[in-house]
């Protein structure tokens, strides 16, 4: 089967990574974003940043599946969204949660563990994001490889964030948590396998 | 010639704003209802009834009650906290439908003259019923203001006559697997348990309700009798109440066995003592966009300070 052109899937996949933002946008100004609208839009905007760089780190493994090979070609465009989303749960926070209260968000940050790790995480998608342009790419070589790993450990900060902010029932982080380890399983999988491999190689050389 | 030294003025002699204004909030309702006594409605006249559910008649109107604006019927309704009905907060609402209130028992046990088991309805009966307009604050940091009604906790207190032996009353709050899906799963330990010192039980905004907005309460708000303490965090209202028993020494609540290190025994409202997860300092009313800053003891300090003279308020939280 002859894959799907590249180009109408782009376009698509941007179309429909808006919608979250446009639906929120949408309902914030009638009032219908629940009896707490603030908390509603951060944890809308929280899970789709984690949706969004789970979605992007899957690409590598659709593609090493499917040999889907243009499909490379969403990825940067899903970590932007990643962090597009993360922006908007940071800013959620800071205007609506600590209305700008920069000693109380100081303190949010040095005392509670879920908004430490969620802070780290949001410097790693902005480092990322920055260097995320293919001058950087150019200019950062083997470096800019090395750098963007750290999108792994965004991925189980993101998690560990929500795991540890909810008071009780952890069935929706362990969902994500889930979801996380596959998308980073395939990864483990395959450099276990091709180090067994290159072992081989070694032993019978 | 004598000059006499002023006396130093120390900063805890300061009276602190939320005090101040807090003072000021009550000289205002105090006026406002006794405006409302000399019209000769003071009684009768309470928050008219919204929903669909029975009525509750010949409701007092109270001096404790607030003149903020009221939270919407239909988002203190819906959104809320009843673990037993779900963990999310738009859960209770749908789960708790079929949630059968009556018949219902309530017992009365422990250290007291007169311990019993009552029908919820003639329980009921026995007391005058307020209706109460709170301030309601969820550790989660969101806020509310609702007209609840109810008897005074401190009325049940004085006819069951506690032995010098009660020290604390412990709440305990229906558990039915059959009814309520949330108890499936060991998220809490079951039942439900909350618990207040003796002295807090009879401080007279301790309440409890049987319902809110003129009508019975709804279930998902904790049918047909909760405990309502609006100078603390919404988590030690428990619902649904079978048992009252009078205890000497201090429950272990279901939220302090759960994570001792986030929830003491007093969960007093306080803006300077943080939760590990959530900064105190705020909240969100329900339907508002933008915090506004929270009052030590929920607004409520000037009744219930004296409570806790002395004690160290960021130990015993």
């Amino acid at each position: 089967m002859k894959p799907p052109p590249i180009l109408p899937v782009r376009r698509l996949t941007f179309a429909a990574a808006l919608i979250p933002a446009a639906a929120l946008a949408y309902n914030a100004f009638p009032g219908t974003l629940t009896a707490n609208p603030v908390d509603y839009i951060t944890d809308q905007t929280g899970t789709w940043a984690l949706a969004m760089l789970t979605i992007s780190l899957a690409v590598t493994p659709v593609r090493r599946l499917t040999g889907w090979n243009e499909v490379i070609k969403l990825r940067r465009m899903l970590g932007l969204f990643a962090f597009f989303y993360a922006c908007l749960h940071l800013l959620t926070w800071v205007v609506l949660v600590s209305f700008f209260d920069v000693p109380t968000m100081l303190d949010d940050i040095a005392e509670r563990p879920f908004i430490t790790v969620g802070m780290a995480t949001f410097l790693i998608l902005l480092a990322l994001a920055l260097t995320s342009t293919r001058a950087s790419i150019r200019r950062l070589g083997r470096k800019w490889q090395q750098l963007h790993r750290l999108v792994y450990v965004a991925a189980v900060g993101a998690v560990v964030h929500f795991w540890w902010l909810v008071k009780a029932d952890v069935t929706e982080p362990r969902r994500w948590a889930l979801a996380v380890a596959v998308v980073l399983g395939f990864r483990v999988w395959w450099t276990l396998r091709s180090r067994a491999a290159v072992a081989r190689t070694v032993s019978r050389s | 010639m004598l000059i006499k030294k002023a006396q130093d003025l120390r900063y805890s002699d300061i009276t602190p704003e939320s005090v101040y204004n807090g003072r000021r909030d009550f000289l205002r309702i105090a006026a406002a209802a006794s405006v409302g006594i000399a019209a000769g409605i003071g009684g009768v006249q309470t928050v008219e009834a919204q929903g669909t559910l029975p009525a509750i008649p010949n409701v007092k109107k109270s001096p404790f009650s607030t003149t903020e604006k009221l939270t919407a019927y239909s988002d203190f309704t819906t959104y809320n906290n009843f673990y037993e009905f779900g963990t999310d907060k738009d859960e209770p609402a749908v789960l708790a439908k079929r949630f059968k209130t009556r018949p219902w028992k309530i017992a009365i046990e422990g250290h007291v003259a007169k311990p019993g088991s009552y029908d919820i309805d003639d329980f009921i009966k026995g007391y005058a019923l307020e209706e109460r307009i709170y301030r309601h604050r969820c550790v989660e940091t969101w806020s509310a203001v609702v007209p609840w009604i109810g008897l005074p906790l401190a009325d049940l207190v004085k006819k069951v006559e506690p032995t010098s032996a009660a020290k604390y009353l412990e709440f305990v709050t229906l558990y039915d697997p059959a009814q309520m899906p949330g108890v499936r799963s060991p998220i809490l330990q079951w039942p439900y348990i909350e618990g207040l010192r003796l002295d807090e039980a009879k401080n007279p905004l301790a309440l409890l309700a049987v319902g809110l907005y003129g009508q019975i309460l709804p279930n998902q708000n904790g049918a047909p009798i909760r405990l309502v303490v609006p100078w603390k965090y919404g988590f030690k209202g428990g619902k649904s109440l079978v048992k009252i028993r009078f205890v000497d020494s201090a429950p272990r609540t279901a939220w302090m066995v759960q994570a001792p290190r986030e929830y003491g025994f007093y969960a007093n409202v306080n803006p300077t003592v943080d939760h590990p997860r959530w900064s105190q300092a705020r909240e969100h009313r329900l339907g508002e966009f933008l915090p506004r800053k929270t009052l030590p003891f929920n607004g409520y300090a000037d009744q219930v300070a004296s409570l806790y003279t002395g004690m160290d308020l960021r130990r015993n939280f």
